[in-house]
C-alpha cells in the first residue's frame, strides 16, 4: 500500500484557521491530527477593566457569524450578575433574533459551504452557472434572514441595539407584519432548497462513532435562547454548573482550548440539539427530519448539516408564532429597556448558537467593572470530538485515493461548521509525503 | 486588459468583515464582474498564489503571522485592509495592556496543559501581541469599521480599480447622524463618540438609538479636548473616558504613550 501524507493548510469554507494532518505508511496511520493555528486574541484577559455596558459589544467580536449569540449570552451573564429582569416583549424579541441568526448561519453553511461538496464542486461560484435557480433561492433566503436580524437587532454582524435590560429601539407593528409576510412567502423557497439538498444527500458519508451530545434543553420549547444544560447520556444541570461539563484543557496543536465531559469528547451544535430536543421541534421540522431519515439519537456527524436544515423549518414556524404573540398586544415602544442598578456580582449566561452551546461568565465589582471573565465557545467544545472522529474515520479510508481521503476529512470538519475564529479561530489538510 | 486577480486573507479577526462582503449578496456580483476572485477561504476551496490585489482582514499577532503578511505584500501589487482589526488592531489590541505572558497566564494557565503547551517554543503561541497591518507592511488603502460597511467596500474597490481617489470620508459620524435626522443620544442621557469618529457607516449605531463606540477610528483632526470636556460634563470619570476612547482604538493610546516615553 502506498504511503499517505496529507497536509491541508487553512481548510477552506470554514470560518477560521484549521489544518488537517494525516500520515500513513504500510496501511498504518502514523498520525492524524486536527490543528488550530488561529492567532490567540485573549478576550478573557483584556475584558478585565471594561464596563458592564460594553461587555456584549466587545465579546460579540469573538465571532462575526455568531455575534448575535455571543451578544445574547453576554447580556444574559451581565443581567444575571446584576439581577436585571426582562420584559416579556424583550424575551420574545431575543428569541426572534436568535432564530434569525440560526437561519442566517444555517442557510449560509448548507447553501454556500456544504452544497458545493454534495454537488462535487469547489465553491458556490461555479454553481451560479450550473444551478442558477438554486443559487438565487439560497441567496434570497440568506438575505431574508439578514433582513430579519437587521430589523430586530440593528445589524446582522455585531448587533448594535441590544443592551443590558433590553433594547435601544424596537420595530413597529407595521415592520413586524411585513416581516411575517416575507417569512410566509419564503416557505415555498425553503421547501425547494430542502428538496435540492435531499436529492443530493446520498453524497453524505455514512460514518458513525458513538459520542455524547450536549445542548441547552427546556420543557416548553426547542431551546436556543434559554434552558438548562442537557446530555444525551442523561443528566440536566443549571447553566451555572457549566464548568462541571466543559472541563477545558490545553493541547499543543491548538490555540483553542479543548473540552471533555464523561467520555473522551462530546459534540455540540444542531445535531446535538436535534438529538436531545427532537420532541420539541415544530411539525414541518419533524416532517423533514423523517424525509432525510434523521431520527434521534443519530451518531453520524455528517448529518449535522441535515439537522441544520431541519432547524431552519423550526425557526420559521416558531418565529411566525412569536410574531403573532407580539402583534396580539402590539409592540410596546416605551418600555424597551428595564431600569436597573449597577452592582457587584457574578453571572453566567448560556445560549445555543448555530454551532452549539455557548457560555459567558463574568464577575463585576461594585462599579460594574469586569474583574474576571470566562467564555466557552461551541467550536472549542467540538475540536476534541473532531479529533476523535478523525482517529475513527481515517483507518477506514486507507484503501481510497489520497484526494478522496482528503475530501472526506475536509467534509467531516465542514459538517461541524466550525467557526474557528470563535475558538480563537482555522482549517488546513496537510499530506506529508 | 485581463481582470485583476483578487485574494482574501484573514489574520486575527472574527471574520465579520469577510461576512459583510458575503452579505452583499447580489451586489457583490457587480464587483465580481470586474475582478477575478482567486482566493476567498471563507467561501471557496479554490486557491491561487497568483494575485494582484490582496484584501486583508485581522490584526497581526505572532512572528508566523508577520512572515505570512510579508509574503503576501511581496506578491500583491495593491494591498487593502478591511476592518478595525487590520486598521487599528481591533478590540483585541486591548490585550496589549498586559505582557504576552500575563495574557497567556489569564487565559490558558488555569487549565490542565495550559502552562506547558503555550510557551514561546510553540509557534502557535509565540509572543502574541496585536498590531495593525500598516505597522508591519505598507498598506495602500484601509477600510475602517467593525465590521466594514459592505457598500463602502464595494465603492472603495471600484475607485481603486478606476484609479480614482478613495471615497472614505474625513468628517465625523455626527454629520451622517444629523443627515439621518436622528435624535442625538446625548439628549437621551447617553454619551457618544460620534463627534470625533470618522463617518462612512451612515451612523449605523445612532440610527438605532445606540451610542457610537468609535469603531471606525478618529477623523484626522479630532476635537479631542472638546470631546473630553463634554464627556466630563456628562459625569464620566477619567477611567470611563479612557474606556470610551480605547474600545476599538487602543492603538492611539499606545502611540501616545510611546511618544511620551520617547520624549
Ligand atoms: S474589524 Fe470587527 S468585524 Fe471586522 S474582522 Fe475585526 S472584529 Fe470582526
Ligand atoms: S448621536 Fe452621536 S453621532 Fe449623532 S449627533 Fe449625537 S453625538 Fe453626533
Ligand atoms: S456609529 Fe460609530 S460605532 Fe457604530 S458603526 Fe459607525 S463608527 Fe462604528
Amino acid at each position: 500500500m502506498s504511503d499517505i501524507n496529507i497536509k491541508v493548510e487553512h481548510l477552506t469554507r470554514v470560518e477560521g484557521h484549521g489544518n488537517i494532518i494525516m500520515n500513513a505508511s504500510n496501511g498504518q496511520i502514523e498520525k492524524v491530527q486536527w490543528q488550530i493555528s488561529e492567532a490567540p486574541r485573549f478576550f478573557e484577559s483584556f475584558v478585565r477593566g471594561r464596563a458592564w455596558h460594553e461587555m456584549a459589544h466587545i465579546t460579540c467580536r469573538i465571532c462575526g457569524i455568531c455575534s448575535i449569540g455571543h451578544t445574547e449570552a453576554s447580556l444574559k451573564a451581565t443581567e444575571a450578575a446584576m439581577g436585571i429582569e426582562l420584559s416579556e416583549q424583550t424575551k420574545i424579541l431575543r428569541r426572534l433574533i436568535k432564530a434569525a441568526e440560526n437561519l442566517q448561519s444555517h442557510v449560509l453553511h448548507v447553501g454556500y459551504l456544504v452544497a458545493p461538496d454534495l454537488l462535487g464542486v469547489d465553491s458556490v461560484f461555479p454553481l451560479i452557472a450550473t444551478h442558477p435557480e438554486a443559487v438565487k433561492k439560497i441567496i434570497s433566503l440568506h438575505r431574508l434572514a439578514n433582513e430579519m436580524s437587521n430589523l430586530l437587532a440593528g445589524r446582522t454582524i455585531h448587533p448594535n441595539c441590544m443592551i443590558p435590560g433590553g433594547f435601544t429601539s424596537v420595530p413597529s407593528d407595521k415592520e413586524m407584519r411585513a416581516l411575517k409576510q416575507k417569512l410566509v412567502d419564503a416557505i415555498p423557497t425553503f421547501l425547494d432548497v430542502a428538496e435540492i439538498v435531499l436529492a443530493n444527500a446520498g453524497a453524505l458519508p455514512n460514518f458513525t462513532r458513538e459520542t455524547e451530545f450536549i445542548a441547552l434543553t427546556a420543557d416548553d420549547e426547542y431551546a436556543l435562547y434559554d434552558g438548562d444544560i442537557g446530555s444525551t447520556d442523561g443528566g440536566r444541570w443549571p447553566v451555572e454548573k457549566y464548568l462541571e461539563i466543559t472541563n477545558e484543557f490545553v493541547v499543543p496543536q491548538s490555540t483553542a482550548k479543548y473540552t471533555k465531559h464523561a467520555r473522551d469528547s462530546y459534540m455540540v451544535g444542531a445535531l446535538a440539539r436535534f438529538n436531545l430536543n427532537y420532541d420539541k421541534l415544530s411539525p414541518l421540522a419533524k416532517e423533514w427530519a423523517a424525509k432525510f431519515g434523521l431520527s434521534p439519537v443519530c451518531h453520524n456527524p455528517f448529518m449535522n448539516s441535515v439537522a441544520q436544515l431541519v432547524e431552519c423549518f423550526n425557526d420559521v414556524e416558531t418565529t411566525l408564532a412569536w410574531i403573532d404573540k407580539l402583534l396580539a398586544t402590539g409592540m410596546d415602544q416605551e418600555n424597551i429597556c428595564t431600569k436597573y442598578e449597577v452592582k457587584a456580582g457574578r453571572g453566567v449566561g448560556a445560549t445555543d448558537v448555530p454551532r452549539g452551546i455557548l457560555f459567558h461568565d463574568y464577575t463585576f465589582d461594585e462599579n460594574g467593572i469586569c474583574t474576571k471573565a470566562n467564555c466557552i465557545i461551541p467550536t472549542n467544545q467540538n475540536h476534541n470530538n473532531i479529533q476523535h472522529d478523525f482517529e475513527a474515520l481515517a483507518p477506514t479510508l486507507l484503501d481510497k485515493p489520497e484526494k478522496e481521503i482528503e475530501l472526506t476529512l475536509e467534509m467531516l470538519v465542514r459538517a461541524y461548521d466550525p467557526c474557528i475564529s470563535c475558538s480563537c479561530h482555522y482549517l488546513d489538510v496537510s499530506w506529508k509525503r | 486588459m485581463s481582470k485583476p486577480r483578487v485574494a482574501f486573507f484573514d489574520f486575527a479577526s472574527c471574520e465579520g468583515c469577510q461576512l459583510a462582503i458575503v452579505n452583499l449578496e447580489e451586489a457583490i456580483i457587480d464587483v465580481v464582474g470586474l475582478i477575478d476572485i482567486v482566493s476567498f477561504r471563507e467561501a471557496m476551496k479554490e486557491h491561487s498564489e497568483d494575485y494582484d490585489i490582496a484584501i486583508i482582514e485581522g490584526s497581526i499577532t505572532r512572528p508566523m503571522d508577520v512572515e505570512r503578511i510579508k509574503k503576501i505584500r511581496a506578491q500583491a501589487k495593491i494591498l487593502i485592509t478591511i476592518g478595525a482589526c487590520a486598521h487599528l488592531g481591533g478590540v483585541q489590541r486591548l490585550a496589549n495592556q498586559w505582557t504576552p505572558e500575563e495574557n497567556k497566564a489569564e487565559v490558558y494557565h488555569r487549565h490542565p496543559g495550559g502552562t506547558e503547551h503555550t510557551t514561546d517554543a510553540n509557534k502557535f503561541f509565540n509572543q502574541p501581541r496585536q498590531r495593525a497591518v500598516d505597522e508591519v507592511v505598507k498598506v495602500d488603502a484601509a477600510i475602517p469599521g467593525c465590521p466594514i460597511n459592505g457598500t463602502e467596500f464595494a465603492k472603495v474597490l471600484l475607485a481603486l480599480l478606476q484609479g480614482k481617489s478613495l471615497p472614505i470620508p474625513d468628517y465625523p459620524v455626527c454629520v451622517e447622524c444629523k443627515k439621518n435626522e436622528n435624535i442625538c443620544v446625548f439628549e437621551l442621557g447617553k454619551v457618544c463618540m460620534g463627534p470625533v469618529t470618522r463617518a462612512g457607516c451612515d451612523s449605523a449605531c445612532t440610527n438605532r438609538g445606540h451610542e457610537c463606540e468609535g469603531c471606525r477610528g478618529l477623523v484626522s483632526d479630532p476635537h479631542m479636548k472638546a470631546q473630553t470636556d463634554v464627556l466630563e460634563k456628562y459625569g464620566l470619570t477619567a477611567d470611563d473616558i479612557l474606556r470610551r476612547k480605547t474600545t476599538f482604538t487602543y492603538r492611539y493610546e499606545e502611540e501616545a504613550q510611546a511618544q511620551k516615553g520617547g520624549e
